[in-house]
């Protein structure tokens, strides 16, 4: 899988630049349209919603609350209030419907940042690999859940770049900046996709909230693929695509069910033949229900 | 890595004196654990005094506090830092702000404090919003000039909440009084002392064999009362003179007290 300079020129000449960019386009709307809706308040006197990504609150009705923050809370022997919990049971919902690392893709803004080196990282031709085990992530996020219980104190909110960053962003950075330039010079020079993909506890968390998600990404054209390898470029988990994107003989379906996949939908940009779409995880169901490789229920997808 | 993590959780969770916790919040070892640093307390104050620690800080990373001299706690009756946290890491049983314990106001200075100088001030003792009672004025001889009184801020641990009001309002250039954390501010008896009159009050009768009255060697018409007045001379009518008009009598006395 050799890394292109260029991923997407195909797709652009085939789709036009804004069908080719339509869904990271959507993203970063949605990333940047979570922090301006959090500065509204600060910056504008606007107060549609208050606090950050940690917990917040909407129009005075509407409680948000960080699974992970929270469970690192209650692993220290806090009982929450009313608000949190109800703002997790909503939080925990929707991302079991849409996909736990959709937090990683559609609102977190360390995101931009690992993306920003990522693509740099494919502009210049750095090559360096020095990658850690993908499990990880997994270690990572197992220590931010036992230190809270040996020290009793949220060890790892001291330095969570992600809660750090957004924060930052909304209240005063301080010296964070550093842990910011720190991941992206990490990912830029270091490891490809490392931060996000090896080491982030918060995307591991996530991953796991929603291992069973609803919405995933299907191959459901997979048989016009013609191994461009643009989508397997983009992808920030590429490991996910393969088994859908290349199962057929093996009779794995062509959806997406890797826990990884963070749904940000570049791989259906990319793509000049439209191999990819949006759909749902029962779209396997009905493939291997009616026996047949083609998946028609995935055209009635998002 | 984990206890490389610990260590300097430790370190970077050691509260500056200065930094003052919101009111209700639990004692600090509790609150790193139960804030989840989402600044809703910040949000909800209606005075804007309270700051999230940022990285590099001293507090800790995330976490609400304020800086009593340049923003003190204006005490709202209804506490909406409180109701906004939703941890309890802000105790939500606290619901009279006049229980609050942010901190304890000293009065660090007596060497630059003006009250101590003999000069009128009371300004903390003015602004305080538990006024009379969390601060007090205790009067005293001014020795220097010999005829006036000294009026001194006296602060009181049952009834101070810590909000920093007298902080920022003390009109020094560094404040005299100031409000720090209360293990900083506050001493503590051994547990094994007993006071003496505390238990004899308790127990309605002395605990040792009582003290033998002290008896004062004082000239007639002049008392001292130990634990009250002090020395009392009574009025010229009521005092017995020591040389009435009539000689006799004073002869007569003389023989009778022998």
């Amino acid at each position: 899988m050799a890394d292109k300079l260029v991923a997407g020129t195909d797709a652009i000449a085939a789709k036009g630049w804004f069908k080719a960019h339509q869904w990271l386009i959507l993203r970063r709307a949605s990333q940047l349209s979570i922090l301006v809706l959090f500065l509204l308040g600060p910056l504008a006197g606007l107060w549609i919603v208050k606090g950050n990504l940690a917990a917040s609150m909407t129009l005075d009705v509407l409680p948000l609350t960080d699974p992970h923050v929270l469970l690192q809370s209650v692993l220290s022997g806090v009982v929450p209030e009313l608000s949190a919990i109800v703002g997790v049971v909503i939080v925990i919902a929707f991302y079991l419907l849409v996909g736990g690392r959709v937090y990683c893709s559609w609102v977190c803004p360390v995101n931009i940042v690992t993306d920003a080196a990522a693509w740099l990282r494919r502009k210049l031709g750095i090559k360096t690999t020095s990658q850690m085990a993908k499990s990880t992530r997994y270690w990572m996020l197992g220590l931010t859940l036992v230190l809270p219980i040996v020290t009793g104190s949220l060890v790892w909110e001291l330095f969570n770049p992600v809660s750090m960053l957004f924060r930052g962003i909304v209240f005063g950075m301080g010296m964070a900046w550093i842990l910011i330039v720190g991941i992206f010079l990490f990912d830029l020079f270091i490891a490809k996709n490392g931060w996000c993909g090896r080491l982030c506890p918060v995307g591991a968390f996530y991953s796991l909230l929603g291992a069973g998600s609803a919405i995933r990404i299907v191959a459901a054209e997979r048989e016009s693929c013609n191994d461009c390898m643009d989508c397997f470029v983009v992808c920030p988990e590429k490991q996910v695509i393969k088994p859908a994107l290349k199962g057929a003989d093996k009779g794995i379906g062509p959806v997406i069910l890797s826990a990884n996949c963070t749904n940000c939908g570049r791989c259906i940009d990319v793509c000049a033949k439209d191999v990819f779409q949006f759909g749902t995880r029962f779209n396997n169901l009905m493939v291997n229900a009616s026996g047949k490789q083609r998946d028609d229920g995935a055209q009635h997808s998002v | 890595m984990g206890m490389g993590l610990g260590f300097y959780a430790k370190q970077a969770e050691s509260l500056p004196a200065m930094a003052i916790r919101p009111p209700g919040a639990l004692p600090e070892e509790e609150f790193l654990g139960a804030c989840i640093r989402c600044g809703l307390c910040v949000r909800d104050c209606p005075y804007d005094m309270l700051s999230l620690g940022q990285l590099g800080d001293q507090v800790a990373t995330g976490t609400p506090y304020f800086y009593a001299r340049t923003d003190p706690c204006e005490m709202c009756e209804d506490i909406p830092c409180v109701v906004a946290c939703p941890t309890n890491a802000l105790d939500h049983g606290l619901t009279n702000i006049n229980d609050a314990r942010m901190g304890l106001a000293v009065l660090v200075d007596q060497e630059t404090c003006i009250a101590f100088q003999g000069l009128r001030c009371e300004v903390c003792f003015n602004i305080c919003p538990i006024r009379g009672k969390a601060i007090s004025l205790e009067y005293e001889h001014n020795v220097r000039s010999g005829k006036h009184a000294r009026f001194l801020p006296v602060v009181h641990s049952d009834a101070c909440t810590g909000c920093g009001l007298c902080e920022k309002a003390c009109i020094l250039e560094e404040a005299a009084i100031k409000v720090f954390p209360t293990h900083l501010a506050k001493g503590e008896l051994g547990r094994h002392y007993r006071l003496g009159w505390k238990e004899k009050e308790k127990a309605g009768k002395s605990l040792v064999t009582p003290d033998v009255e002290h008896k004062y060697n004082l000239p007639e018409g002049v008392r001292y009362d130990l634990q009250g007045k002090g020395l009392i001379v009574e009025p010229e009518g009521q005092q017995t003179k020591p040389f009435p008009s009539n000689p006799l009598d004073r002869l007569n006395r003389g023989l009778e007290d022998q």
